[in-house]
Protein backbone atom coordinates (compact mmCIF):
# COMPACT_ATOMS: atom_id res chain seq x y z
CA UNK A 1 0.00 0.00 0.00
CA UNK A 2 1.47 3.31 -1.03
CA UNK A 3 -0.52 5.33 1.49
CA UNK A 4 0.23 4.18 5.01
CA UNK A 5 -1.31 5.61 8.14
CA UNK A 6 -3.23 8.45 6.57
CA UNK A 7 -4.84 10.56 9.28
CA UNK A 8 -8.45 11.59 8.87
CA UNK A 9 -10.48 13.73 11.28
CA UNK A 10 -9.12 12.13 14.40
CA UNK A 11 -12.72 11.89 15.59
CA UNK A 12 -15.02 8.97 15.15
CA UNK A 13 -17.54 8.55 12.38
CA UNK A 14 -20.54 10.81 12.91
CA UNK A 15 -23.96 9.27 13.31
CA UNK A 16 -26.66 10.47 10.91
CA UNK A 17 -28.14 12.56 13.69
CA UNK A 18 -24.82 14.34 14.26
CA UNK A 19 -24.46 15.18 10.57
CA UNK A 20 -25.48 18.47 9.01
CA UNK A 21 -27.86 18.35 6.08
CA UNK A 22 -24.97 18.70 3.61
CA UNK A 23 -23.07 15.94 5.32
CA UNK A 24 -26.06 13.65 5.22
CA UNK A 25 -26.63 14.26 1.51
CA UNK A 26 -22.92 13.68 0.91
CA UNK A 27 -22.93 10.40 2.83
CA UNK A 28 -26.05 9.28 0.96
CA UNK A 29 -24.27 9.80 -2.34
CA UNK A 30 -21.33 7.75 -1.14
CA UNK A 31 -23.55 4.99 0.14
CA UNK A 32 -25.30 4.92 -3.24
CA UNK A 33 -21.88 4.60 -4.94
CA UNK A 34 -22.29 7.93 -6.72
CA UNK A 35 -18.85 9.41 -7.40
CA UNK A 36 -17.93 12.68 -5.76
CA UNK A 37 -16.59 15.14 -8.34
CA UNK A 38 -14.31 18.16 -7.77
CA UNK A 39 -17.14 20.73 -7.98
CA UNK A 40 -19.40 18.84 -5.58
CA UNK A 41 -19.77 19.89 -1.99
CA UNK A 42 -17.59 17.82 0.34
CA UNK A 43 -16.69 17.99 4.03
CA UNK A 44 -13.42 19.81 4.56
CA UNK A 45 -11.98 16.77 6.34
CA UNK A 46 -12.83 14.52 3.40
CA UNK A 47 -10.90 16.89 1.16
CA UNK A 48 -7.92 17.11 3.52
CA UNK A 49 -7.75 13.36 4.08
CA UNK A 50 -7.85 12.75 0.34
CA UNK A 51 -5.10 15.28 -0.32
CA UNK A 52 -2.93 13.49 2.23
CA UNK A 53 -3.72 10.07 0.84
CA UNK A 54 -3.46 10.86 -2.87
CA UNK A 55 -0.41 13.04 -2.24
CA UNK A 56 1.33 10.28 -0.32
CA UNK A 57 0.49 7.86 -3.06
CA UNK A 58 1.82 10.24 -5.73
CA UNK A 59 5.05 10.83 -3.80
CA UNK A 60 5.49 7.07 -3.47
CA UNK A 61 5.33 6.67 -7.24
CA UNK A 62 7.96 9.38 -7.66
CA UNK A 63 10.36 8.26 -4.95
CA UNK A 64 9.64 4.72 -6.08
CA UNK A 65 11.48 5.45 -9.31
CA UNK A 66 14.75 5.61 -7.43
CA UNK A 67 15.34 2.07 -6.15
CA UNK A 68 14.63 0.70 -9.61
CA UNK A 69 16.37 3.54 -11.39
CA UNK A 70 19.39 2.34 -9.43
CA UNK A 71 19.60 -0.67 -11.79
CA UNK A 72 18.64 0.78 -15.16
CA UNK A 73 22.25 1.50 -16.05
CA UNK A 74 23.26 -2.01 -14.97
CA UNK A 75 20.43 -3.99 -16.56
CA UNK A 76 21.94 -7.19 -17.97
CA UNK A 77 20.37 -7.25 -21.44
CA UNK A 78 18.93 -4.71 -23.87
CA UNK A 79 15.49 -6.19 -23.41
CA UNK A 80 15.67 -6.03 -19.61
CA UNK A 81 16.87 -2.47 -19.83
CA UNK A 82 13.87 -1.54 -21.98
CA UNK A 83 11.39 -3.30 -19.73
CA UNK A 84 12.81 -1.60 -16.65
CA UNK A 85 12.91 1.81 -18.33
CA UNK A 86 9.31 1.39 -19.42
CA UNK A 87 8.32 0.39 -15.92
CA UNK A 88 9.99 3.32 -14.24
CA UNK A 89 8.48 5.59 -16.86
CA UNK A 90 5.06 4.15 -15.99
CA UNK A 91 5.66 4.95 -12.32
CA UNK A 92 6.44 8.56 -13.17
CA UNK A 93 3.21 8.58 -15.20
CA UNK A 94 1.32 7.26 -12.18
CA UNK A 95 2.77 10.11 -10.16
CA UNK A 96 1.51 12.51 -12.80
CA UNK A 97 -2.06 11.14 -12.80
CA UNK A 98 -2.18 11.19 -9.03
CA UNK A 99 -0.82 14.72 -8.66
CA UNK A 100 -3.43 15.77 -11.21
CA UNK A 101 -6.14 14.06 -9.13
CA UNK A 102 -4.89 15.79 -5.97
CA UNK A 103 -4.79 19.14 -7.78
CA UNK A 104 -8.55 18.91 -8.33
CA UNK A 105 -8.78 19.27 -4.54
CA UNK A 106 -7.11 22.67 -4.63
CA UNK A 107 -3.47 21.92 -3.87
CA UNK A 108 -0.73 22.35 -6.48
CA UNK A 109 1.90 19.82 -7.44
CA UNK A 110 4.65 22.27 -6.48
CA UNK A 111 3.15 22.71 -3.00
CA UNK A 112 2.97 18.95 -2.52
CA UNK A 113 6.55 18.59 -3.74
CA UNK A 114 7.76 21.17 -1.24
CA UNK A 115 5.88 19.29 1.49
CA UNK A 116 7.54 16.04 0.46
CA UNK A 117 10.99 17.57 0.54
CA UNK A 118 10.43 19.27 3.89
CA UNK A 119 9.32 15.95 5.34
CA UNK A 120 5.79 17.20 6.02
CA UNK A 121 4.31 14.67 3.62
CA UNK A 122 5.38 11.04 3.53
CA UNK A 123 5.88 8.33 0.95
CA UNK A 124 5.72 4.57 1.34
CA UNK A 125 8.27 3.08 3.72
CA UNK A 126 9.18 0.40 1.18
CA UNK A 127 11.21 2.76 -0.98
CA UNK A 128 13.66 3.38 1.83
CA UNK A 129 15.12 -0.08 1.38
CA UNK A 130 18.12 -0.57 -0.91
CA UNK A 131 18.18 -2.53 -4.16
CA UNK A 132 21.40 -4.51 -3.99
CA UNK A 133 21.31 -7.10 -6.75
CA UNK A 134 19.55 -7.59 -10.06
CA UNK A 135 17.16 -10.01 -8.35
CA UNK A 136 15.84 -7.02 -6.42
CA UNK A 137 14.29 -5.81 -9.69
CA UNK A 138 12.39 -9.06 -9.68
CA UNK A 139 11.47 -8.86 -6.02
CA UNK A 140 10.29 -5.26 -6.29
CA UNK A 141 8.02 -6.02 -9.25
CA UNK A 142 6.72 -9.21 -7.75
CA UNK A 143 6.27 -8.13 -4.13
CA UNK A 144 6.12 -4.34 -4.09
CA UNK A 145 3.97 -3.89 -7.16
CA UNK A 146 2.07 -6.97 -6.01
CA UNK A 147 1.30 -5.37 -2.65
CA UNK A 148 0.42 -2.10 -4.35
CA UNK A 149 -2.08 -3.89 -6.59
CA UNK A 150 -3.69 -5.53 -3.57
CA UNK A 151 -4.44 -2.09 -2.27
CA UNK A 152 -5.19 -0.32 -5.51
CA UNK A 153 -7.63 -2.73 -7.10
CA UNK A 154 -10.30 -2.00 -4.47
CA UNK A 155 -9.48 1.73 -4.68
CA UNK A 156 -10.75 1.71 -8.27
CA UNK A 157 -14.15 1.86 -6.56
CA UNK A 158 -13.20 4.72 -4.27
CA UNK A 159 -15.74 7.52 -3.84
CA UNK A 160 -13.70 10.38 -5.28
CA UNK A 161 -14.11 10.39 -9.08
CA UNK A 162 -10.68 11.65 -10.17
CA UNK A 163 -8.91 9.29 -7.73
CA UNK A 164 -10.98 6.33 -8.86
CA UNK A 165 -10.26 7.05 -12.52
CA UNK A 166 -6.54 7.44 -11.84
CA UNK A 167 -6.58 4.08 -10.06
CA UNK A 168 -8.25 2.36 -13.01
CA UNK A 169 -5.52 3.54 -15.37
CA UNK A 170 -2.77 2.69 -12.89
CA UNK A 171 -3.98 -0.81 -12.04
CA UNK A 172 -3.71 -1.97 -15.63
CA UNK A 173 -0.03 -1.10 -15.70
CA UNK A 174 0.73 -2.42 -12.24
CA UNK A 175 -0.30 -5.94 -13.14
CA UNK A 176 2.20 -5.83 -16.02
CA UNK A 177 4.87 -4.76 -13.59
CA UNK A 178 4.12 -7.59 -11.27
CA UNK A 179 4.28 -10.16 -14.04
CA UNK A 180 7.55 -8.76 -15.32
CA UNK A 181 8.99 -8.85 -11.81
CA UNK A 182 7.92 -12.42 -11.35
CA UNK A 183 9.49 -13.29 -14.68
CA UNK A 184 12.83 -11.91 -13.51
CA UNK A 185 12.54 -13.95 -10.31
CA UNK A 186 11.80 -17.04 -12.37
CA UNK A 187 14.89 -16.57 -14.51
CA UNK A 188 17.01 -16.00 -11.42
CA UNK A 189 15.53 -18.90 -9.48
CA UNK A 190 16.15 -21.24 -12.40
CA UNK A 191 19.57 -19.80 -13.14
CA UNK A 192 23.10 -20.32 -11.88
CA UNK A 193 23.80 -20.92 -8.18
CA UNK A 194 24.74 -17.25 -7.83
CA UNK A 195 21.50 -16.15 -9.46
CA UNK A 196 19.52 -18.42 -7.12
CA UNK A 197 21.36 -16.93 -4.21
CA UNK A 198 20.48 -13.42 -5.39
CA UNK A 199 16.82 -14.42 -5.74
CA UNK A 200 16.60 -15.89 -2.24
CA UNK A 201 18.50 -12.96 -0.77
CA UNK A 202 16.12 -10.51 -2.44
CA UNK A 203 13.11 -12.33 -1.02
CA UNK A 204 14.73 -12.39 2.41
CA UNK A 205 15.26 -8.64 2.39
CA UNK A 206 11.95 -7.60 0.80
CA UNK A 207 9.50 -9.94 2.51
CA UNK A 208 8.89 -8.07 5.75
CA UNK A 209 9.18 -4.59 4.27
CA UNK A 210 6.50 -5.67 1.76
CA UNK A 211 4.21 -6.76 4.60
CA UNK A 212 4.79 -3.35 6.19
CA UNK A 213 3.47 -1.66 3.06
CA UNK A 214 -0.08 -2.26 4.28
CA UNK A 215 0.59 -0.33 7.47
CA UNK A 216 0.09 -1.47 11.07
CA UNK A 217 -3.15 -3.08 12.11
CA UNK A 218 -5.92 -0.50 11.87
CA UNK A 219 -8.86 -2.60 12.88
CA UNK A 220 -9.55 -0.24 15.78
CA UNK A 221 -8.38 2.99 14.19
CA UNK A 222 -10.78 5.94 14.08
CA UNK A 223 -8.98 7.24 10.99
CA UNK A 224 -9.70 4.03 9.17
CA UNK A 225 -13.32 3.89 10.25
CA UNK A 226 -13.94 7.37 8.86
CA UNK A 227 -12.02 6.66 5.67
CA UNK A 228 -13.97 3.47 5.17
CA UNK A 229 -17.28 5.26 5.71
CA UNK A 230 -16.18 7.73 3.03
CA UNK A 231 -15.00 4.88 0.78
CA UNK A 232 -11.53 6.24 0.39
CA UNK A 233 -10.34 3.12 2.12
CA UNK A 234 -12.05 -0.12 1.22
CA UNK A 235 -10.38 -2.83 3.30
CA UNK A 236 -8.52 -2.90 6.60
CA UNK A 237 -4.76 -3.18 6.51
CA UNK A 238 -4.88 -6.64 8.06
CA UNK A 239 -7.31 -7.92 5.45
CA UNK A 240 -5.08 -6.77 2.64
CA UNK A 241 -1.92 -8.10 4.28
CA UNK A 242 -3.51 -11.52 4.74
CA UNK A 243 -4.65 -11.54 1.13
CA UNK A 244 -1.15 -10.66 0.02
CA UNK A 245 0.43 -13.45 2.07
CA UNK A 246 -2.11 -15.97 0.81
CA UNK A 247 -1.43 -15.01 -2.76
CA UNK A 248 2.34 -14.83 -2.48
CA UNK A 249 3.23 -18.01 -0.61
CA UNK A 250 2.29 -20.38 -3.45
CA UNK A 251 4.13 -18.14 -5.89
CA UNK A 252 7.30 -18.40 -3.80
CA UNK A 253 6.87 -22.17 -3.64
CA UNK A 254 6.56 -22.31 -7.40
CA UNK A 255 9.85 -20.43 -7.65
CA UNK A 256 11.48 -22.85 -5.24
CA UNK A 257 12.27 -20.02 -2.84
CA UNK A 258 11.55 -20.00 0.86
CA UNK A 259 9.71 -17.23 2.68
CA UNK A 260 11.92 -16.08 5.57
CA UNK A 261 9.34 -16.93 8.22
CA UNK A 262 9.78 -20.21 10.14
CA UNK A 263 6.28 -19.88 11.57
CA UNK A 264 4.53 -19.52 8.27
CA UNK A 265 1.98 -22.30 7.85
CA UNK A 266 -1.39 -23.02 6.33
CA UNK A 267 -4.24 -22.77 8.79
CA UNK A 268 -7.00 -24.98 7.43
CA UNK A 269 -9.48 -23.75 10.00
CA UNK A 270 -9.09 -20.12 9.00
CA UNK A 271 -8.50 -20.93 5.35
CA UNK A 272 -5.47 -18.61 5.45
CA UNK A 273 -1.77 -18.75 6.12
CA UNK A 274 -0.58 -17.88 9.62
CA UNK A 275 2.48 -15.70 9.45
CA UNK A 276 4.81 -13.61 11.59
CA UNK A 277 4.05 -9.90 11.77
CA UNK A 278 6.82 -7.61 10.63
CA UNK A 279 8.88 -5.74 13.20
CA UNK A 280 6.69 -2.66 13.70
CA UNK A 281 9.43 -0.85 15.57
CA UNK A 282 11.51 -1.03 12.41
CA UNK A 283 8.54 0.31 10.45
CA UNK A 284 8.18 3.33 12.76
CA UNK A 285 11.93 3.93 12.54
CA UNK A 286 11.75 3.98 8.75
CA UNK A 287 8.71 6.29 8.79
CA UNK A 288 10.59 8.64 11.11
CA UNK A 289 13.43 8.89 8.64
CA UNK A 290 15.79 6.23 9.93
CA UNK A 291 15.40 3.63 7.19
CA UNK A 292 18.49 2.44 5.34
CA UNK A 293 17.92 4.82 2.40
CA UNK A 294 15.76 7.69 3.67
CA UNK A 295 18.63 10.16 3.47
CA UNK A 296 19.59 9.08 -0.05
CA UNK A 297 16.05 9.05 -1.40
CA UNK A 298 15.04 12.45 -0.08
CA UNK A 299 18.49 13.78 -0.90
CA UNK A 300 18.11 12.66 -4.52
CA UNK A 301 14.69 14.25 -4.82
CA UNK A 302 15.85 17.46 -3.18
CA UNK A 303 18.87 17.70 -5.46
CA UNK A 304 16.72 17.08 -8.54
CA UNK A 305 14.35 19.83 -7.42
CA UNK A 306 17.08 22.35 -6.51
CA UNK A 307 19.28 21.68 -9.52
CA UNK A 308 16.24 21.78 -11.77
CA UNK A 309 15.16 25.22 -10.60
CA UNK A 310 17.01 27.08 -13.35
CA UNK A 311 15.40 24.82 -15.93
CA UNK A 312 11.89 25.41 -14.64
CA UNK A 313 12.52 29.14 -14.40
CA UNK A 314 14.10 29.26 -17.84
CA UNK A 315 11.23 27.47 -19.54
CA UNK A 316 8.72 29.61 -17.68
CA UNK A 317 10.50 32.82 -18.70
CA UNK A 318 10.53 31.67 -22.31
CA UNK A 319 6.82 30.83 -22.25
CA UNK A 320 6.09 34.31 -20.87
CA UNK A 321 8.25 35.99 -23.52
CA UNK A 322 6.47 34.09 -26.24
CA UNK A 323 3.06 34.93 -24.88
CA UNK A 324 4.09 38.60 -24.74
CA UNK A 325 5.38 38.50 -28.31
CA UNK A 326 2.17 36.93 -29.56
CA UNK A 327 0.09 39.50 -27.65
CA UNK A 328 2.14 42.33 -29.19
CA UNK A 329 1.50 41.11 -32.74
CA UNK B 1 21.32 -7.52 -49.64
CA UNK B 2 23.53 -8.32 -52.58
CA UNK B 3 26.43 -10.63 -51.78
CA UNK B 4 28.80 -8.35 -53.56
CA UNK B 5 28.81 -5.92 -50.66
CA UNK B 6 31.78 -5.69 -48.37
CA UNK B 7 30.30 -7.33 -45.27
CA UNK B 8 32.97 -5.99 -42.95
CA UNK B 9 32.13 -2.47 -44.05
CA UNK B 10 28.40 -3.10 -43.68
CA UNK B 11 28.92 -4.50 -40.20
CA UNK B 12 31.02 -1.46 -39.26
CA UNK B 13 28.32 0.86 -40.55
CA UNK B 14 25.66 -0.96 -38.52
CA UNK B 15 27.84 -0.82 -35.42
CA UNK B 16 28.22 2.91 -35.89
CA UNK B 17 24.46 3.34 -36.01
CA UNK B 18 23.75 0.93 -33.15
CA UNK B 19 26.55 2.10 -30.89
CA UNK B 20 25.39 5.70 -31.23
CA UNK B 21 21.91 4.80 -30.03
CA UNK B 22 23.19 2.39 -27.39
CA UNK B 23 25.59 4.81 -25.75
CA UNK B 24 23.30 7.82 -26.02
CA UNK B 25 20.36 5.77 -24.74
CA UNK B 26 22.45 4.67 -21.80
CA UNK B 27 23.50 8.22 -21.00
CA UNK B 28 19.94 9.48 -21.14
CA UNK B 29 18.79 6.62 -18.91
CA UNK B 30 21.20 7.82 -16.22
CA UNK B 31 18.71 10.66 -15.57
CA UNK B 32 15.97 8.35 -14.41
CA UNK B 33 14.19 9.85 -11.40
CA UNK B 34 16.38 12.96 -11.28
CA UNK B 35 14.97 15.32 -13.92
CA UNK B 36 13.95 18.92 -13.10
CA UNK B 37 10.24 18.21 -13.63
CA UNK B 38 8.17 15.07 -13.79
CA UNK B 39 7.27 15.58 -17.44
CA UNK B 40 10.98 15.68 -18.29
CA UNK B 41 11.60 12.46 -16.38
CA UNK B 42 8.95 10.80 -18.48
CA UNK B 43 10.25 12.29 -21.71
CA UNK B 44 13.86 11.32 -20.98
CA UNK B 45 12.87 7.76 -20.13
CA UNK B 46 10.88 7.66 -23.33
CA UNK B 47 13.83 8.89 -25.38
CA UNK B 48 16.16 6.35 -23.77
CA UNK B 49 13.62 3.62 -24.40
CA UNK B 50 13.33 4.48 -28.09
CA UNK B 51 17.10 4.63 -28.48
CA UNK B 52 17.66 1.27 -26.83
CA UNK B 53 14.90 -0.17 -28.99
CA UNK B 54 16.67 1.13 -32.08
CA UNK B 55 19.92 -0.32 -30.76
CA UNK B 56 18.37 -3.75 -30.62
CA UNK B 57 17.49 -3.50 -34.31
CA UNK B 58 20.84 -2.14 -35.49
CA UNK B 59 22.93 -4.53 -33.41
CA UNK B 60 20.79 -7.55 -34.27
CA UNK B 61 21.52 -6.83 -37.89
CA UNK B 62 25.19 -6.11 -37.20
CA UNK B 63 25.51 -9.46 -35.43
CA UNK B 64 23.76 -11.21 -38.27
CA UNK B 65 26.03 -9.66 -40.88
CA UNK B 66 29.04 -10.55 -38.77
CA UNK B 67 27.88 -14.16 -38.82
CA UNK B 68 30.00 -15.20 -35.84
CA UNK B 69 27.10 -16.42 -33.75
CA UNK B 70 27.07 -13.35 -31.53
CA UNK B 71 23.82 -11.66 -30.46
CA UNK B 72 22.98 -7.97 -30.11
CA UNK B 73 23.43 -8.42 -26.34
CA UNK B 74 26.89 -9.92 -26.88
CA UNK B 75 27.83 -6.89 -28.92
CA UNK B 76 26.46 -4.47 -26.36
CA UNK B 77 27.73 -6.13 -23.22
CA UNK B 78 30.89 -7.98 -24.19
CA UNK B 79 32.92 -5.64 -26.37
CA UNK B 80 35.59 -3.40 -24.93
CA UNK B 81 36.11 0.28 -25.68
CA UNK B 82 38.22 -0.15 -28.81
CA UNK B 83 35.47 -2.09 -30.58
CA UNK B 84 32.83 0.59 -30.06
CA UNK B 85 32.03 2.73 -33.09
CA UNK B 86 29.86 5.51 -31.68
CA UNK B 87 30.80 9.15 -32.18
CA UNK B 88 32.47 10.80 -29.20
CA UNK B 89 29.55 13.22 -28.81
CA UNK B 90 27.20 10.58 -27.39
CA UNK B 91 29.62 9.22 -24.80
CA UNK B 92 30.27 12.61 -23.20
CA UNK B 93 28.91 12.92 -19.67
CA UNK B 94 25.41 14.28 -19.07
CA UNK B 95 26.51 17.41 -17.25
CA UNK B 96 23.52 19.49 -16.23
CA UNK B 97 20.09 19.14 -17.81
CA UNK B 98 20.98 21.81 -20.36
CA UNK B 99 24.07 19.96 -21.53
CA UNK B 100 22.09 16.72 -21.82
CA UNK B 101 19.40 18.36 -23.92
CA UNK B 102 21.93 20.22 -26.07
CA UNK B 103 23.76 16.95 -26.78
CA UNK B 104 20.41 15.35 -27.53
CA UNK B 105 19.47 18.06 -30.00
CA UNK B 106 22.85 18.00 -31.76
CA UNK B 107 22.43 14.24 -32.17
CA UNK B 108 18.69 14.29 -33.00
CA UNK B 109 19.24 16.89 -35.71
CA UNK B 110 21.85 14.68 -37.35
CA UNK B 111 19.72 11.55 -36.92
CA UNK B 112 16.69 13.23 -38.46
CA UNK B 113 18.65 13.87 -41.65
CA UNK B 114 20.53 10.57 -41.65
CA UNK B 115 17.41 8.48 -41.04
CA UNK B 116 15.60 10.37 -43.78
CA UNK B 117 18.31 9.37 -46.26
CA UNK B 118 18.49 5.80 -44.98
CA UNK B 119 14.83 5.32 -45.81
CA UNK B 120 16.01 5.27 -49.41
CA UNK B 121 18.73 2.70 -48.73
CA UNK B 122 19.27 -0.15 -51.17
CA UNK B 123 19.32 -2.47 -48.17
CA UNK B 124 15.81 -3.46 -47.15
CA UNK B 125 16.65 -4.10 -43.49
CA UNK B 126 18.33 -0.72 -43.19
CA UNK B 127 15.29 0.87 -44.79
CA UNK B 128 12.94 -0.79 -42.32
CA UNK B 129 14.96 0.15 -39.28
CA UNK B 130 15.34 3.72 -40.50
CA UNK B 131 11.62 4.01 -41.09
CA UNK B 132 10.77 2.99 -37.56
CA UNK B 133 13.57 5.06 -36.01
CA UNK B 134 12.65 8.13 -38.07
CA UNK B 135 9.16 8.18 -36.60
CA UNK B 136 10.57 8.16 -33.08
CA UNK B 137 13.26 10.64 -33.96
CA UNK B 138 10.76 13.13 -35.37
CA UNK B 139 9.32 13.42 -31.90
CA UNK B 140 12.74 13.55 -30.23
CA UNK B 141 14.10 16.31 -32.40
CA UNK B 142 11.01 18.43 -32.01
CA UNK B 143 11.21 18.11 -28.26
CA UNK B 144 14.95 18.64 -27.88
CA UNK B 145 14.84 21.63 -30.25
CA UNK B 146 11.97 23.18 -28.26
CA UNK B 147 13.84 22.70 -25.02
CA UNK B 148 17.05 24.18 -26.41
CA UNK B 149 15.07 27.19 -27.63
CA UNK B 150 13.16 27.50 -24.35
CA UNK B 151 16.28 27.42 -22.23
CA UNK B 152 18.45 29.43 -24.60
CA UNK B 153 15.84 32.17 -24.77
CA UNK B 154 14.80 31.83 -21.12
CA UNK B 155 16.47 33.54 -18.17
CA UNK B 156 19.96 34.93 -18.11
CA UNK B 157 21.13 31.91 -16.17
CA UNK B 158 19.55 29.39 -18.51
CA UNK B 159 20.96 31.25 -21.51
CA UNK B 160 24.48 31.25 -20.04
CA UNK B 161 24.28 27.54 -19.26
CA UNK B 162 23.02 26.65 -22.72
CA UNK B 163 25.72 28.70 -24.40
CA UNK B 164 28.33 26.92 -22.26
CA UNK B 165 26.84 23.56 -23.25
CA UNK B 166 26.96 24.45 -26.92
CA UNK B 167 30.55 25.70 -26.66
CA UNK B 168 31.59 22.48 -24.95
CA UNK B 169 29.77 20.11 -27.28
CA UNK B 170 30.16 21.74 -30.65
CA UNK B 171 33.74 20.53 -31.26
CA UNK B 172 32.31 16.98 -31.14
CA UNK B 173 29.78 17.66 -33.90
CA UNK B 174 32.25 17.56 -36.79
CA UNK B 175 32.91 13.84 -36.36
CA UNK B 176 29.34 13.09 -37.48
CA UNK B 177 30.29 14.26 -40.97
CA UNK B 178 33.65 12.59 -41.45
CA UNK B 179 33.91 10.10 -44.30
CA UNK B 180 36.27 7.12 -44.58
CA UNK B 181 36.62 3.89 -46.56
CA UNK B 182 33.67 2.31 -44.76
CA UNK B 183 31.44 5.18 -45.80
CA UNK B 184 32.75 5.01 -49.35
CA UNK B 185 31.81 1.32 -49.47
CA UNK B 186 28.32 2.13 -48.15
CA UNK B 187 27.84 4.86 -50.73
CA UNK B 188 29.05 2.52 -53.46
CA UNK B 189 26.57 -0.16 -52.41
CA UNK B 190 23.75 2.37 -52.09
CA UNK B 191 23.30 1.45 -48.41
CA UNK B 192 24.00 4.82 -46.82
CA UNK B 193 24.80 8.38 -47.85
CA UNK B 194 28.18 10.02 -47.60
CA UNK B 195 28.17 11.63 -44.12
CA UNK B 196 29.79 14.77 -45.50
CA UNK B 197 26.72 15.25 -47.68
CA UNK B 198 24.47 15.73 -44.65
CA UNK B 199 26.32 18.78 -43.41
CA UNK B 200 24.47 21.42 -45.34
CA UNK B 201 21.02 20.34 -44.16
CA UNK B 202 22.38 19.94 -40.65
CA UNK B 203 23.87 23.41 -40.54
CA UNK B 204 20.62 24.88 -41.80
CA UNK B 205 18.55 23.10 -39.15
CA UNK B 206 20.94 23.75 -36.28
CA UNK B 207 21.44 27.34 -37.37
CA UNK B 208 17.70 27.96 -37.32
CA UNK B 209 17.22 26.47 -33.87
CA UNK B 210 20.23 28.26 -32.37
CA UNK B 211 18.99 31.56 -33.77
CA UNK B 212 15.61 31.00 -32.09
CA UNK B 213 17.46 30.04 -28.94
CA UNK B 214 19.53 33.25 -29.15
CA UNK B 215 22.67 31.10 -28.96
CA UNK B 216 25.86 31.69 -30.90
CA UNK B 217 27.45 28.81 -32.81
CA UNK B 218 31.18 28.67 -32.19
CA UNK B 219 33.14 29.66 -35.27
CA UNK B 220 35.77 27.32 -36.66
CA UNK B 221 35.26 24.77 -33.91
CA UNK B 222 37.99 22.19 -33.58
CA UNK B 223 36.90 18.66 -34.53
CA UNK B 224 37.46 15.91 -31.97
CA UNK B 225 37.41 12.53 -33.65
CA UNK B 226 38.23 8.90 -33.01
CA UNK B 227 34.90 7.41 -31.92
CA UNK B 228 33.33 6.19 -35.14
CA UNK B 229 36.69 4.85 -36.33
CA UNK B 230 37.37 3.36 -32.89
CA UNK B 231 40.92 4.70 -32.86
CA UNK B 232 40.55 6.90 -29.80
CA UNK B 233 37.50 7.19 -27.56
CA UNK B 234 37.27 9.56 -24.60
CA UNK B 235 38.08 8.34 -21.10
CA UNK B 236 34.37 8.50 -20.33
CA UNK B 237 33.38 5.47 -22.38
CA UNK B 238 35.33 3.00 -20.27
CA UNK B 239 33.50 4.08 -17.13
CA UNK B 240 30.16 3.87 -18.87
CA UNK B 241 30.96 0.30 -19.97
CA UNK B 242 32.07 -0.62 -16.44
CA UNK B 243 28.56 0.11 -15.28
CA UNK B 244 26.63 -1.12 -18.28
CA UNK B 245 28.48 -4.40 -18.72
CA UNK B 246 29.09 -5.27 -15.10
CA UNK B 247 26.52 -8.01 -14.60
CA UNK B 248 27.33 -9.78 -17.85
CA UNK B 249 31.03 -9.64 -17.05
CA UNK B 250 30.75 -10.66 -13.40
CA UNK B 251 28.36 -13.56 -14.06
CA UNK B 252 29.19 -14.74 -17.58
CA UNK B 253 26.95 -17.08 -19.48
CA UNK B 254 23.82 -16.56 -17.40
CA UNK B 255 20.30 -16.08 -18.69
CA UNK B 256 18.61 -13.00 -17.30
FE1 LIG C 1 2.89 2.68 -9.86
FE1 LIG D 1 4.35 -0.33 -10.65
Amino acid sequence: MYAQMVKSTGKGVKTREEMSEDERAFQDKIDADTKIEPRDWMPEEYRKTLVRQIGQHAHSEIVGQLPEGNWITRAPTLERKMILLAKVQDEAGHGLYLYAAAETLGVSRDEMTEDLLSGKMKYSSIFNYPTLTWADMGAVGWLVDGAAIMNQVPLQRTSYGPYSRAMIRICKEESFHQRQGYDIMMKMAQGSPEQKRMAQDALNRFWYPSLMMFGPSDADSVHSAQSMAWKIKINTNDELRQKFVDQTVPQAEYLGLSIPDPDLKWNAERGHYDFTEPDWQEFFDVIKGNGPCNTERLGDRTRAWEEGRWVREGLMAHANKRAARIAAE
Amino acid sequence: MADTIDRTALQQFLLRMGDNTLILGHRVSEWCGHAPVLEEDIALANTALDLIGQTQLWLDYAAEVEGAGRSADDLAFLRDVWDFRNVLLVELPNGDFGQTLMRQFLYDAWASIMLGRLQKSADERVREIAEKAAKENAYHVERSADTVVGLGDGTEESHTRMQAALDYLYPYVGELFESDATDAAMVEAGVAPDPAGLREDYDALVGRVMADATLRLPEKAYVHRGGRSGTMHTEHLGHLLCTMQWLQRAYPGCRW
